[in-house]
């Protein structure tokens, strides 16, 4: 299952949930607002590096640019995609879950 | 319900007034049931919040919609899976929420509780089973 995250780690608890709730093996893709949990030095860190552990986790490149975030700040291991790259992971899903 | 249905779970992760989320939810769920589909109910994080008992709204000149989950055994939404650790997390048990049952039509149509006490890795057994998941 494919689960995005759109919200701020620091202003939402979507992250939280969902690292709670996914099943190991999930993919994981922020965008949006979600893009910020994937820069490293973060109060988030050592979380997001956990999922690491259980989940692909991915980040939307023409979000992170809107946002002025270079690929060298990501968290090691968080796998930059374009709108296709969303695209090719939606349809290999089963389902997808947005986390608001 | 046919056997062409899809599984479609709501995810409630919103408290019950301060936003539009929970009605407009609510409201999907009820227009979604009338498609005939298996549609079930998850509640998590704040969204524990919407079952809670006693909501009166009269004081603050809002619509207490609360009364309208008693509803859902109505469209055959039985189903109301509550994430135990939320409750826990804001002192809450069941003894706190709304008593919803359903008529259960396969069973002399005895009443049944709608709402079942879920731990997580309950929950996420559950969100894999289904079609469709929508989060509000």
């Amino acid at each position: 299952m494919l689960h995005t995250i759109n919200k701020s780690p620091f202003e939402k608890n979507s992250l939280d949930t969902c690292l709670r709730l996914a099943k190991p093996g999930s993919e994981i893709l922020l965008l949006e607002d979600g893009v910020y949990a994937a820069v490293k030095g973060t109060a988030v860190e050592q979380q997001v590096m956990q999922a690491l552990s259980d989940y692909t986790v991915y980040a939307l490149g023409p979000d992170l640019k809107a946002r002025g975030i270079e690929e060298k700040r990501l968290i090691d291991g968080i796998e930059v995609v374009g709108y296709d790259g969303f695209v090719d992971l939606a349809a290999n899903s089963e389902r997808v879950q947005s986390w608001l | 319900m046919g056997n062409g249905a899809k599984k479609f779970m709501y995810v409630n992760r919103r408290a019950p007034y301060g936003t539009i989320y929970a009605l407009e939810g609510l409201e999907v769920v009820l227009i979604g049931a009338a498609f005939d589909q298996d549609v079930c109910m998850a509640f998590v994080d704040d969204g524990v919040y919407q079952l809670q008992k006693g909501q009166d709204t009269a004081e603050s000149n809002m619509k207490n919609f609360s009364p309208t989950y008693r509803a859902l055994g109505d469209y055959e939404v039985t189903k109301l899976y509550v994430e135990k650790e939320s409750l826990e997390q804001r002192g809450m048990s069941e003894d706190d929420l709304m008593e919803l049952t359903y008529e259960d039509e396969d069973d002399d149509y005895q009443e049944k509780p709608s709402i079942r006490i879920v731990n997580r890795g309950e929950l996420t057994d559950l969100m894999e089973q289904q079609d469709v998941i929508l989060n509000y």
